[in-house]
C-alpha cells in the first residue's frame, strides 16, 4: 500500500505539473493558491480520482481535455499543428548555427590588406599600429 | 489637482512636439538657434510632465476621490508609501510614469548636450519623438485625471493587495527605467545611422546609456521575481508568464548588443548588426509594453484590457519603418573594415554568444504568441506554460553559460592550440571534477532530464567560476610582479585599470550564481497540511510544530496568523509566522510568506487558508535549496555593471605619456596648421 500511495503521489505530482488552473490565474495546477479558488481544488480532486481509478498518464490528461478544452494542458502536444511549437526554436537554432558558421567562413575568406611600406617604418606609422594593437587586445 | 495635472499634460504635449518638430528643422536647416530652443522645449517638457505626475501623487495623498483613477487604485487607510506605488498601479498612472521617466532619460541627456552636440541634437529629437506618442496616450487615450462622474464615494476602492508589498514600491519603477532607458541608446543609434555619424564616438556613448538600461531592467526583472516568490506563494520566482516574458525579450537583446559592440569597438565589426541590435531592442520593449496593455495574451500581471493596443501597432509600425527606412539609405556607412581569422578566436565566440542570446529571445518570443498563432491557424487556443518554457531554454541556457566560460579566454584573432590547452586545463578538470563529486553525492542525472540539467549547471558554473579566477589571476600575477606588490593588491589594480573588462567578469560571476541558485529547483520540496495546537508537519529535515494561531485588525486589513516551532535535527532553531490578510477596501485577500533563507535553503511557509469544518489553519511548506543564491547573484550583476560604469583609472606614468604625446600632437597640428597657412 505504501508503494502504491508513493507511485500515485509522484504521478500527481508529475501530472499535476501538466495541467493548468482553469480559475484564469495562468498558474500551474499544483502550484495554484489562490484562497479559496473555485477550480484547483476540484481539479485536484478529479485528478486524484483518476489516478486512483487506474487511470493511464494519457487517459488521465485525455479525461481533463474533454472537460475543460486544450488550454488545460500546460504545454501545447507533440502532435498535429502543436509540433511546430516545439520544433521551431531548434530549428531557428540549427539554422542561425549553420548560418554563423557559414559567416565566419565567409570573413575568413576576404582578402587580407598586404603592407606595401617600406619595412622601415616612420615612428608615426610605429605609434599609430601601436595604437591599434592596444586598442584590440584591450579587451 | 485634476486641473493641474490636465493642463500641464496638455503643455508637456505642445512642447514635445515642439521639441520634436523644431528640433529636426533646425537640424535640417543647420540653424544652432532653433535647436537650441528645441533643446530648451525639451527641459520644460519635463517640468511639465513632472508637475502632473506629483500632481496624481498628491492627489493618492489627499485622497481626492473625485479622479477616477485615485477611487479605483487607493483608500483612505493606505499606508503613504502605497499611495506613491498608486502611481504606477493602474494603466493610466503607469504610463504617466513611464512619460514622466522618458521626459527625464531626455533631461540629462540634453543637460548633457556637450558630450556631443550634433549627435545629441538627433538623440534629442528622436526621444522628443517618442515623448510626443506617450503624452498623445495620457491625454487622449488613457487619461489619468479623468473625472468620476456623479456623487463622488467617500472611500476608494484600494489597491490590489499584491501590491502592497514593500518591493512593489520600487519594482515597476526600477522595470520601468529599464524599458524607457532602452529608448536613449535607440535615439543616439538611430541619430547616429541619420546623420552618417563619423567615427565610432556614438558607439561609446551608445554603450554607456545601454549599460545603464541593462543595470536597471535586470534590477527590476530580479525585483519583480523576488516579488512573486514572497508575496504569490506558490514558492517558485519565474512562471514563464507573458508579461515576465515580456521584460525578458529586451534583455536578451541588450546582453547581446553588449558583447557584440565590443566587436565594433576592438574590431570594427558587426556595426549593421549592432545597429539592428538597438533597434530590435527598442521595438521589443515598446513590443513588451503592448502585450501587458492590449490583452493579446492573457497574464496575472497584465493591466485592465484596453483599447490602446491600436496605438501602439501603429507606433511599432512607424518606428520598424523608421529604422528600416534610414537603414536601407545610409547603410554604406555601415560596412564592416575588417575580416574573420579564425573560428576558434574571441570574435567567433562572440558570434555564437550572439547567437544563443538571439535564439533565446526567439524562444520566448515564440512561446509567448504561439497561443495566439494557434488559435488563428487551427481556431484552438492552446496554453504554452512553463513546461515548454524550461524544455527550451535550459539547453540553451546552459549552452550560454558554457560560452560565458569559453569566450573570455579565447584570443583576438586567432588562438593557438597551445594557449587553449593552457587556459582551459584547469577549468575543465575543476568542472569534471565537480560533476563527479555530484554523482558521487547521489544525484543520478540519468533519472531525470531536470536531474541532468542541474548536474550540468552546476558542472558548467565551476568550469566558469574556474576561467574567472584565472583571468584575475593572470592579470594580478603581472602587475604584482611589476610593482612589486602582492597578488590580491595587483588583482584589484588591474581591475582598476580595466573597469569594463573586470567588471565584466563580475558580472559572469554573478550570472553563474544565479545559475547554481536556478539548479536547486529540481530538488525543491512541499507538503501541505492542516495544523492545530500542537500538530507537527515533517518535510525535509525541519520539524513544524504549531505553537498557536491567532488573528488581528489594523485600519487596512485584518490577518490571521499561525506561530510554527522550527525543530531541525531535534533542536528549535526558529519560530515561524507566515500570515494570510483580508483588505478591506478591495475586499481580496494575500498571503505573507514566512521564509527562513539560508545559502543552503529556503524554509518557506504559506498560510492557505482555514479548514472551514475544523476552524485550523492549513500550511503549506517548500523546502527550496540554493534559492538565496538567485539574489545574491543578482546584487554581483549589479556591482560588477556599476565597476564596468566607471572610468578607467590610469597610473601616474601613463597618464604623464599619454600628456605628452598629446601635447606633441597638438604641437604637430599647429605646425601643420602653420605651414599650411604658410602656402
Amino acid at each position: 500500500m505504501g508503494f502504491m500511495g508513493a507511485d500515485v503521489d509522484a504521478r500527481f505530482n508529475k501530472l499535476g505539473h501538466q495541467l493548468m488552473c482553469m480559475c484564469g490565474c495562468n498558474q500551474v495546477l499544483l502550484e495554484c493558491n489562490h484562497v479559496g479558488c473555485a477550480y484547483s481544488e476540484r481539479m485536484r480532486g478529479e485528478l486524484t480520482a483518476s489516478l486512483e481509478r487506474g487511470d493511464n498518464d494519457s487517459l488521465a490528461l485525455q479525461s481533463f481535455v474533454q472537460k475543460y478544452g486544450n488550454t488545460v494542458l500546460s504545454a501545447p502536444t507533440s502532435s498535429g499543428f502543436n509540433v511546430i511549437a516545439w520544433i521551431m526554436p531548434f530549428a531557428v537554432f540549427a539554422a542561425a548555427s549553420v548560418l554563423t558558421v557559414w559567416l565566419v567562413r565567409l570573413w575568413k575568406s576576404r582578402p587580407v590588406a598586404q603592407p606595401v611600406a617600406s619595412p622601415n617604418l616612420g615612428s608615426e606609422q610605429l605609434d599609430k599600429l601601436r595604437k591599434k594593437a592596444r586598442q584590440e587586445t584591450e579587451f | 489637482m485634476p486641473q493641474i495635472g490636465s493642463f500641464t499634460l496638455l503643455l508637456a504635449l505642445a512642447l514635445a512636439v515642439y521639441s520634436f518638430g523644431a528640433g529636426a528643422l533646425a537640424l535640417y536647416r543647420k540653424d544652432d538657434r532653433l535647436g537650441e530652443t528645441a533643446r530648451r522645449a525639451g527641459i520644460a517638457c519635463w517640468a511639465a510632465v513632472t508637475i502632473a505626475a506629483f500632481a496624481l501623487v498628491l492627489a493618492a495623498f489627499g485622497n481626492d476621490f473625485s479622479v477616477a483613477y485615485i477611487l479605483h487604485h487607493s483608500n483612505r487607510d493606505l499606508p503613504i508609501a502605497y499611495k506613491f506605488a498608486a502611481l504606477w498601479s493602474g494603466q493610466e498612472g503607469s504610463l504617466l510614469l513611464w512619460a514622466w521617466l522618458l521626459s527625464t532619460y531626455g533631461l540629462v541627456m540634453r543637460l548633457r548636450y556637450k558630450v556631443d552636440p550634433q549627435l545629441t541634437a538627433y538623440a534629442s529629437a528622436i526621444v522628443a519623438a517618442v515623448q510626443v506618442f506617450f503624452l498623445l496616450l495620457v491625454n487622449f487615450a488613457a487619461h489619468p485625471f479623468g473625472l468620476v462622474a456623479g456623487t463622488i464615494p467617500p472611500d476608494g476602492n484600494g489597491l490590489n493587495p499584491l501590491l502592497q508589498y514593500p518591493e512593489m514600491v520600487i519594482h515597476p519603477p526600477m522595470l520601468y527605467l529599464g524599458y524607457v532607458g532602452v529608448t536613449a541608446p535607440f535615439a543616439f543609434a538611430l541619430g547616429a545611422l541619420i546623420m552618417k555619424y563619423p567615427g565610432e564616438k556614438w558607439i561609446h556613448i551608445t554603450r554607456r546609456w545601454t549599460m545603464v538600461a541593462w543595470l536597471f531592467l535586470t534590477c527590476g526583472i530580479f525585483l519583480g521575481a523576488h516579488w512573486a516568490y514572497a508575496v504569490l506563494g506558490w514558492g517558485g520566482y519565474w512562471g514563464w508568464d507573458p508579461v515576465e516574458n515580456a521584460s525578458i525579450l529586451p534583455w536578451l537583446t541588450m546582453t547581446a548588443f553588449l558583447h557584440s559592440v565590443i566587436m565594433q569597438e576592438k574590431r570594427g565589426m558587426m556595426k549593421m548588426w549592432n545597429m539592428w541590435l538597438i533597434f530590435t531592442t527598442f521595438l521589443l520593449a515598446i513590443f513588451g509594453t503592448f502585450l501587458t496593455r492590449s490583452g493579446v495574451v492573457s497574464s496575472v500581471h497584465a493591466f485592465a484590457q484596453s483599447g490602446i493596443g491600436i496605438w501602439f501597432v501603429w507606433f511599432l509600425a512607424i518606428a520598424f519603418a523608421t529604422c528600416v527606412f534610414f537603414f536601407v539609405r545610409n547603410r554604406e556607412t555601415l560596412k564592416s573594415e575588417h575580416r574573420l581569422d579564425s573560428l576558434v578566436s574571441r570574435e567567433s565566440s562572440f558570434l555564437f554568444n550572439n547567437l544563443v542570446l538571439l535564439v533565446s529571445c526567439f524562444a520566448v518570443l515564440w512561446g509567448t504568441l504561439f497561443p495566439v498563432l494557434s488559435e488563428w491557424v487551427t481556431g484552438s487556443k492552446v496554453t504554452v506554460g512553463p513546461p515548454f518554457f524550461n524544455r527550451v531554454n535550459v539547453p540553451i541556457g546552459l549552452f550560454l553559460v558554457f560560452l560565458t566560460g569559453v569566450g573570455p579566454l579565447l584570443a583576438w584573432r586567432q588562438t593557438s592550440l597551445d594557449s587553449l590547452r593552457r587556459n582551459f586545463l584547469w577549468p575543465t578538470v575543476l568542472g569534471l571534477a565537480t560533476a563527479v563529486a555530484l554523482i558521487a553525492s547521489g544525484l543520478r542525472p540519468w533519472q531525470d532530464s531536470a536531474y541532468f540539467y542541474s548536474l550540468m549547471a552546476i558542472s558548467l558554473s565551476v568550469f566558469v567560476f574556474a576561467t574567472i579566477v584565472g583571468e584575475f589571476w593572470r592579470g594580478g600575477r603581472v602587475i604584482a610582479r611589476q610593482q612589486h606588490i602582492n597578488i590580491f593588491s595587483g588583482m584589484v589594480q588591474i581591475t582598476r585599470r580595466n573597469t569594463r573588462r573586470y567588471g565584466g567578469y563580475l558580472v559572469h560571476f554573478g550570472v553563474i550564481l544565479i545559475v547554481i541558485g536556478f539548479a536547486g529547483l529540481p530538488f525543491n520540496l512541499d507538503k501541505e497540511q492542516e495544523m492545530g495546537f500542537g500538530d507537527k508537519m515533517q518535510i525535509g529535515s525541519y520539524t513544524l510544530v504549531c505553537q498557536s494561531y491567532t488573528q488581528d485588525d489594523k485600519p487596512n486589513y485584518g490577518s490571521e496568523w499561525a506561530v510554527l516551532d522550527v525543530y531541525k535535527h531535534g533542536k528549535k532553531i526558529d519560530t515561524m509566522f507566515p500570515e494570510r490578510r483580508f483588505y478591506k477596501a478591495s475586499e481580496q485577500t494575500s498571503t505573507i510568506v514566512a521564509n527562513r533563507s539560508r545559502p543552503n535553503e529556503d524554509l518557506y511557509l504559506v498560510y492557505t487558508g482555514k479548514n472551514p469544518d475544523t476552524g485550523k489553519p492549513i500550511i503549506k511548506a517548500h523546502v527550496n535549496p540554493l534559492v538565496m543564491w538567485i539574489w545574491i547573484g543578482v546584487f554581483v550583476v549589479g556591482i560588477g555593471t556599476v565597476l564596468a560604469l566607471i572610468p578607467n583609472w590610469k597610473p601616474p606614468k601613463v597618464r604623464a605619456a599619454e600628456k605628452e604625446r598629446e601635447d606633441a600632437d597638438a604641437a604637430a597640428l599647429k605646425r601643420g596648421a602653420v605651414e599650411v597657412g604658410g602656402d
